[in-house]
This record gives structure tokens, sequence and C-alpha cells, in this order.
């Protein structure tokens, strides 16, 4: 227990699914109040709290304080579109490892029951009366869905094509099957929004979205909300030993932008600031790639999870179809990939994804998993990205004692 | 003839009728952009020079839409090309949607269609690559 060293002290997420009855501000204090239980401390001890929510109240932390307990501690409301919640957890992490104080909370919620597909929402865009050049590219009308696709099924799709363009081997049926997997992994999890086996004839005949994303290949809108707090090794040393036993070592907790590369502007490179923030992560945790009993990634769709068991380096560079077809991303396989459910049925409220994942670790690695526990779990590796991009990976550890 | 203007100012329409793209290219590291550059993402440099992009390519990656934003028509293929080393964000059209006929690595080349006509009459071309 050095130091310098950060630990998860108490982290909790709300079930996942519809909550017509709560806002966003129960469902963020609800996950608040259950982390600060979890973790044995109240809003007293917290030096800092950091907040995401993308699509609700602006100043969410501080109406957040409202509800929970203001005690005049620093805000800090971020926004990093699908890396939020990392984001926040990250930023209370640095406010600790600055030394500004040895506890702070980091909350992300979202209500998105009902909001249709992910980056499809609002108004139909008309075309002008006069076709008069404006924007960046000098567009005299919309041109989404003239030149590409700003839909986020799409957009995810052609990533995923692009692999199979380079490497091979992923066709339809293969990005079905990923998807097979994560829906028979949701079936353990009581806060997935969808907890129903699909077989593969039912997933590739679904409602097509973006070949070959059909609907139960893309993560599914919900409400939710996931908080952890986060503690100082110093701090960690003088609380009850049931807290020190509980808590998870944050080992790497790494935040990356995409950096130039050819064509990433053409089509996201979502691959490049991944593999980078990977391979930051096992250095500084001193984990090799092979160490991790488990991964939560963010499959927001399954063409998504294909390219980033090859970023996350489950696998040699281009085998990530091979990885799959060997069977080592399930439960019962070497690399258990998303035993939660990932994105695609356990849902994306996507402020609460990036902290939610990380309870999902913890909750292995504590050993408090129940009927899905990845038995013996002591490393794990929670990943998200946000298009733009930014890419949170976080390595976590279990308690030595 | 009515008048012209093309869908983004990067397609171009010759004196032959023939359609171009157009990029930006770094003077310094050559990395090609297509819209207006404040510097380049690559190397920071503000060198820019217009340089034409090859009008054949290869899909690289591509998606057949069936669920867009409301007022998209749907479906169309959104699609990476490369045009000999330089990725292009196009439609392919000219083709059905389907996966029988849009495969990866397939070869294409540029196109123009007719967006709309607006109220002063004037035709917006658009463009997109077709099979060859
Ligand atoms: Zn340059």
């Amino acid at each position: 227990m050095a130091s310098d060293d950060v630990w998860i002290l108490g982290i909790r997420m709300t079930k996942f699914g519809k909550h017509p009855d709560k806002d966003s501000l129960d469902l963020g204090a609800e996950a608040a109040m259950a982390a600060l239980a979890d973790g044995g401390v109240t809003m007293r001890d917290m030096g800092v709290l950091a907040a995401g929510n993308l699509l609700g109240v602006s100043g969410y932390g501080q109406q957040l304080q409202k509800q929970i307990g203001q005690t005049g501690i620093p805000v800090y409301n971020v926004a990093n579109a699908c890396a939020t919640g990392a984001t926040a957890l990250r930023t209370a992490i640095m406010a600790i490892k600055a030394g500004e104080c040895d506890m702070g909370l980091a909350v992300g919620v979202e209500k998105l029951a009902g909001a249709g597909l992910l980056g499809a929402g609002g108004q139909a865009k008309k075309d002008a009366d006069t076709w008069e050049r404006s924007g960046r590219m000098g567009a005299v009308a919309p041109v989404d869905g003239r030149i590409g696709t700003d839909g986020m099924p799409g957009v995810f799709a052609q990533v995923g094509m692009e692999y199979g363009h380079k490497y091979g081997g992923a066709t339809f049926e293969l990005f079905a099957r990923i998807s097979e997997k994560n829906h028979a992994h949701s079936t353990l999890n009581p806060l997935a929004t969808y907890t129903k086996r699909m077989s593969l004839d039912q997933i590739m005949n679904d409602v097509m979205i973006a070949y070959p994303n059909t609907r139960s290949m893309c993560s599914a809108n919900c409400d939710g909300a996931a908080a952890a707090v986060v503690v100082s090794g110093e701090k960690l040393k003088t609380l009850g030993p049931d807290q020190r036993r509980r808590a998870v070592k944050v080992s790497a907790s790494v935040l990356t932008s995409d950096p130039w590369q050819d064509g990433c502007q053409v089509l996201p490179d979502v691959n490049t600031l991944t593999r980078n923030a990977a391979t930051q992560a096992y250095e500084a945790a001193g984990v090799s790639p092979s160490d991790r009993d488990l991964v939560e990634l963010h499959d927001c769709f399954a063409t998504a999870e294909l390219v980033h068991y090859d970023n996350l380096q489950l696998c040699a560079p281009g085998e990530a179809v091979p990885f799959f077809e060997s069977g080592a991303p399930w439960r019962d396989g070497s690399t258990p990939v998303n035993v939660s459910g990932g994105l695609e049925s356990k849902g994306h409220p996507i402020s609460a994804t990036g902290i939610a994942n990380i309870w999902e670790v913890c909750h292995h690695l504590r050993g408090e998993a129940g009927d899905r526990q990845i038995e013996g779990a002591t490393v794990g590796l929670a990943h998200v990205i946000g298009l733009g991009s930014a890419c949170g990976v976080h390595i976590l550890e279990r308690a030595a004692a | 003839m009515s008048e012209r203007i093309t869908l983004v100012d990067y397609l171009t329409l010759d004196d032959a009728d023939e359609p171009h793209l157009v990029a930006n290219e770094c003077g310094t590291c050559g990395a090609r952009y297509f819209g207006r550059r404040n510097a380049c993402a690559s190397c920071f440099g503000t060198d820019f020079a217009k340089v034409t992009v090859p009008s054949e390519g290869v899909v690289r990656s591509f998606t057949i839409v069936a669920q867009a934003a409301p007022g998209v028509p749907v479906p169309f293929v959104a699609a990476v090309v490369d045009c000999d080393g330089t990725r292009v964000r196009s439609n392919l059209i000219n083709v059905d949607p389907d996966p029988e006929h849009v495969v990866l690595g397939m070869k294409v080349r540029l196109a123009t269609y007719l967006v709309g006509t607006d109220a002063s009459g004037t035709d917006a071309i658009g463009f997109g690559f077709e099979p060859m």
C-alpha cells in the first residue's frame, strides 16, 4: 500500500434500464450515496467532486451536491463524449495525485431510455431555399447521408469493416457472434438493461441499422448512473480492515486523444489512441497484457469490440479474428471480455459507462460478483472510447491481503 | 443551361465537365485535408497547396446505412475510398446497396449526381464513387 498509490474505496452502479420515475439527479444521488456507503465514508470526507452528465442539466455536479451534501469542495463538470465517466474518475484521481486532497468522488449519469440511435437524434436538416456555402467544407446543403454517414452505427461499422479489409475474416456472421457472446454473458448480470440470451439467427435477422450492425449489435440506450470514491494510499492506511481489504488499487489511469494518422479525419481512427492508452497503462501498472483476468472494453457496437481485442493487445496485431474464434473472450475462455454483457446488453448511459465498467471489474476483484464471478481475478482492465476522440484505460488490481 | 454549384467546395468541375476532388496538401509533410485548415494537424505547418486527388480508388471500408437521422434517405452506402494513398469519405452510388454488390477492395471511380435545384434555378452537384 504505497503512499502515492490511489485506490477505489467505494464504487456502485445503479440498475441500467428504464427509470421513468427518476430524474438524472435521483440516479446520480443513488449511485453516489451507494458508493459512499460502500466505502464507509460520507460527503464530509470528500475533497473533490468530478461529475459527468452530457444530456442533462448544466452544472450537474453542483446540482448533485444540493441533493447529497454541499461541503464547499471544488467541483469539476467534465465532458468527453463516451469517455466522460472515465474522465471524471481520472479527474478525481489526479486531484489526489496532485496532493490537493486524500479522497474524491466521481459520478457519471445519463437519462437516455428511448433516445433512439446514438448520434441519430434531433430534427431533420432541410436544404436552404438558395444554395450558399458554409462551414469548413463550403457545403451548400447538409452532407450527412450525401457524403458518408454521421451516425455512430455506420461510423463504427466502417471501423470494423476496415479491420476486415486489412486482415480478412471479419464477416457479418463473425460480428454477430461477438454480440451473441455479450448477450449470453448478460444473463448473469441483474443490473443489465437486457438479460436475454439471443441466438445467432435472432441477432443476424434483427432490424438492420447499419450493415453489418443489426439492432442487437448496437449499444442499448438506457438510463443509469455510476459513482466511485477514490482514496490515497496514505489515507487508506488509516482506515479500517474491511475498507483496506475491499479497496481496489488503480494501477494505471490513462487518458489519450487521437494522434494524427493518415485518413483519421476521413474515418475516425479509434485504434491508435486505444493502442497508445493500453501501452501506457501496461507500462504504468507494470503488468503485461497477458496478466489480466478480465477486460471490460467499449463495445458500443459489435464491430468495435473486434478491433479493440487488437488495440488492447489481447492478441497479436492482426489476430483479432482468430482470437475470437478461439473462444478466448467468452467468460470461460482465457481472456474474458465483457462478462457484464457489454454495452450491447448491459446498456450505455453515456457518462455512466466509464465508471460502470470499472465497477464491474472491481466487483470481480473483490470476489463479490456472485454467479458471474471470474474465479481468482486479481487484475482487470476497463476501457472506454468517446468519438472525437478520447480514450480512457484503467488497470485495477485486488488488494494484496 | 442552368447555373451549377458543387455540394462542397472541394469538388470541382473542369471545362470538360470532368469532376475532381481537390485537397489541401501540407507543404511541409504532405498530409492531405479536405476543408479549410488553420494549420497541419500532423506537423503544425501552415503552408498548403491545392492538389487534385486521383479519381479512381478502392473501397477500404463501407457500411450500408439502413437507419439514419431524420430526413436522411436510406438505404445508402457510406464508404472510405483509398484514391492512390488519399483517403476520401464518400457514398458509393450507382450500385445496389447490398453486401452482394458492395464488397471490400472493389475498384471505384468518381461520379457526380444532381443533389437538387434551388429557388433561383441553380443545380447543386454532389459526388460519389461508382463501381468501375
Ligand atoms: Zn504537415
